[in-house]
């Protein structure tokens, strides 16, 4: 059962793990900020409050979606780090690998984008890196390409390595997992939730990283040997098969964070049960077969495929709605919880989580696809739980290690200002982007028909707030992290002081 | 139209789950004692019951309805349609032949692209998608629709295709059946 106590011994960050979480987390906040300048600029682009031509806006389309999930993975793996340690032998190597092979691949990517022109998107989706009409060569796909295979080199040296230390103190990945009381026995209370986040992840994302391997080294081999052409759908199957699950692993690293740390603010206990066991070995299943619903209007799929897709999406939100999300209500109910900033963004994130499912599984059925496939309701559910799941469930372990640095849970006025900006500011983000999906209006698009921009002048302003509000997250968390620890013993903190 | 039916089912949605929240949220200031806590982790329990329940009886009744007849026309099969519509994509244009088809028949459109992938998405002339299906090079893509009413509908790109993928449209016209 995850600790109850606030701040405990084995979470304590020092000399070489310090550096290195410090490292991970200043570079995503920062990186953040930076990603989200480049959203708002797109969207206030498309509202005509700027100017951006559209080969520059294609290559910021390019470096926003490739930046961000990049990101999002970076941050959350961080969060997986800093739990998984407690209870498996994790090398610090690994992790600090993971992180300079990761700014290896931003700094391809980044010098691909912006000076070698690439704005093929995140997706490189084949044989688009080779067809660029002259807008930037050959070698920037490549540029960009060998970027990402840096970064997938980088998780799955991490994952190895978290894989190598739950199999040395479980006995294999399935016992990690819980597989062996799916069905009766008495299950260990003891058995950590993050283990079994962590073995899901593992087995996904690696699968998903070697999937991504082979088509980047395939569209490799065609950029230099034009003669080795691809199959398109095979491609692109394996590009989303990648890509789905790489940004979908940052969800189930992300929310390790609530598992650990929810109970400990609500100081009601958040124990382990065999409905939450089933919940991972099913999401674990769909999260790695549920691609096929970036491939509805790709006919030539084999139906199976397109039935697995739209059912598999649907099948996902059970997991999520019926002990993620339930089990984070029942914890806080009448818990007598007093709000800080890690406890209001758990909540912020589990509902993020909840409600970016709803339009996300309405997209995922073949039917309503054909008319809303690649409109701005594709974003409009994406940004919905990442914006406001994903990213605070890293925000609330963020928020938690700077609280532990000063000894009480962060809850200053400042921080009760900030956090209503980046959800209202959030929420109008992504309610615009979906509206505008429901007008039809298209996704990734430099410029927009005049009926479509009242719905990116609203986005824009929420997009602005949002910045805003993650400006001063990032500024908070650099300064709270970069202050040496407070005196006194962090164990005697409660959950309900706060300061 | 179904982009509303969409949009407030999903609003439904969303607002329920906030509104789940937000009752939540209001009870978690309130402490229990042991036995207000034994009986909320009891009723918490049957909720969780008809909860599944509810999803389960959506996620069933919602594939079938969605799935029994499949949306997407056989790609093997023969489609008989009386109209046939070639239509290529390529950076950035699209060839479209016949250009002109009639109301209240079925055309076949067989989608196919000359070099990238391409979206082929037809919005009505209320600005509205009416159906798409992807151009993907080495395939082609069969679609049948039935355009209910005469007009100018839009062809527009929804595959991003480089640099001139926003300005990639064409038109179909699309005229009263003969007799109409």
């Amino acid at each position: 059962m995850a600790t109850m106590t606030l701040y405990p011994d084995d979470e304590r960050l020092a000399g070489g793990e310090r550096t290195a979480f410090n490292l991970y987390i200043i570079s995503s906040v920062a990186l953040f900020v930076l990603m989200m300048l480049l959203g708002l600029t797109m969207r206030m682009s498309q509202a005509t409050w700027l100017n951006v031509a559209p080969d520059l806006f294609y290559r910021i389309l390019s470096m926003h979606g490739a930046g961000m999930v990049g990101t999002a993975a970076l941050v959350t793996t961080a969060v997986m780090w800093f739990f998984l340690r407690k209870y498996v032998t994790l090398h610090l190597w690994a992790f600090v690998s993971n992180y300079v092979l990761f700014m290896i691949g931003a700094v391809c990517i980044i010098v691909a984008i912006f000076i070698d022109g690439y704005g093929g998107l995140w997706t490189f989706l084949y044989p688009l890196p080779v067809h660029a009409m002259g807008l930037w060569t050959p070698n920037a796909a490549a540029l960009f390409m060998a970027g990402y295979l840096f970064i997938g080199v980088g998780s799955l040296l991490f994952y190895l390595d978290a894989a190598a230390g739950i199999i040395r103190k479980f006995g294999n990945l399935g016992r990690a997992l819980g597989l062996q009381w799916l069905f009766g026995g008495s299950i260990d209370p003891n058995h950590p939730k993050t283990v079994v986040a962590s073995t899901m992840v593992i087995i996904a994302n690696t699968l998903g990283i070697l999937a991504g391997a082979v088509v980047l080294v395939m569209s490799l081999v065609n950029i230099f040997f034009p003669e080795m052409a691809l199959n398109a759908l095979v491609a692109k199957n394996l590009i989303y098969w990648f890509g789905h699950m790489y940004i979908n692993a940052t969800i189930y690293m992300g929310v390790i964070a609530v598992y650990e740390l929810l109970p400990r603010y609500s100081q009601k206990p958040y124990p382990i049960s065999r409905p939450f066991l089933w919940s991972w070995a099913a999401s674990c299943l769909f999260v790695i077969v549920v691609f096929p619903h970036h491939l509805l209007m790709d006919y030539a799929e084999p139906r199976w495929l397109l039935v697995m897709g739209q059912i598999v999406s649907w099948g996902a939100g059970f997991p999520v709605f019926l002990v993620t999300v339930y089990g984070a209500l029942t914890n806080i109910y009448r818990s007598g919880m007093r709000w800080t900033m890690p406890s209001r963004l758990m909540i912020l994130s589990v509902f993020g989580w909840a409600a970016g499912i709803v339009p996300a599984i309405l997209d995922g059925t073949i039917r309503n696809n054909l008319v809303m496939h690649n409109t701005q309701w594709v974003p409009g559910h994406f940004h919905f739980y990442l914006l406001l799941g994903v990213l605070p469930m890293a925000l609330a372990l963020m928020f938690h290690v700077i609280g532990a640095r000063a000894n009480r849970p962060p809850n200053t006025g400042a921080d009760r200002v900030g956090f209503p900006v980046y959800f209202i500011g959030g929420l109008i983000f992504v309610l615009a982007f979906l509206d505008a999906g429901h007008l039809s209006v298209a996704r990734r698009m430099a410029t927009h028909l005049p009926e479509w921009q009242f719905t990116d002048k609203v986005g824009s302003i929420g997009a602005m707030l949002v910045v805003l509000g993650m400006l001063y997250f990032a500024i908070r968390i650099t300064s709270g992290l970069l202050k040496a620890p407070a005196g006194g013993s962090p164990r005697d903190s409660t959950a309900n002081a706060a300061g | 139209m179904i982009q509303d039916a969409i949009w407030y089912i999903a609003l439904t949605g969303m607002g329920l789950v906030a509104v789940g929240f937000i009752y939540v949220i209001s009870q978690a200031g309130k402490s229990a004692d042991a036995a207000a806590t034994s009986k909320s982790a009891h009723t918490s329990n049957v909720l969780r019951r008809w909860l599944f329940g509810a999803l389960l009886v959506i996620f069933v009744t919602g594939s079938y309805a969605t799935l029994h007849r499949f949306p997407i026309p056989s790609q093997d099969a023969s489609l008989d349609a009386k109209q046939v519509v070639d239509v290529v994509g390529q950076q950035w244009s699209w060839a479209i032949n016949p250009a002109t088809v009639q109301a209240g028949t079925p055309v076949e459109f067989r989608i196919s692209s000359r070099d990238v992938n391409h979206g082929f998405a037809i919005y009505a002339p209320d600005g509205r998608i009416a159906i798409e299906a992807q151009a993907m090079p080495g395939f082609t893509n069969k679609l049948l629709y039935t355009f209910a009413a005469p007009g100018t509908y839009k062809v527009m790109c929804l595959e991003y295709c480089g640099l001139g993928h926003a300005p990639m449209t064409s038109q179909i016209q699309v005229v009263a059946a003969r007799g109409d």
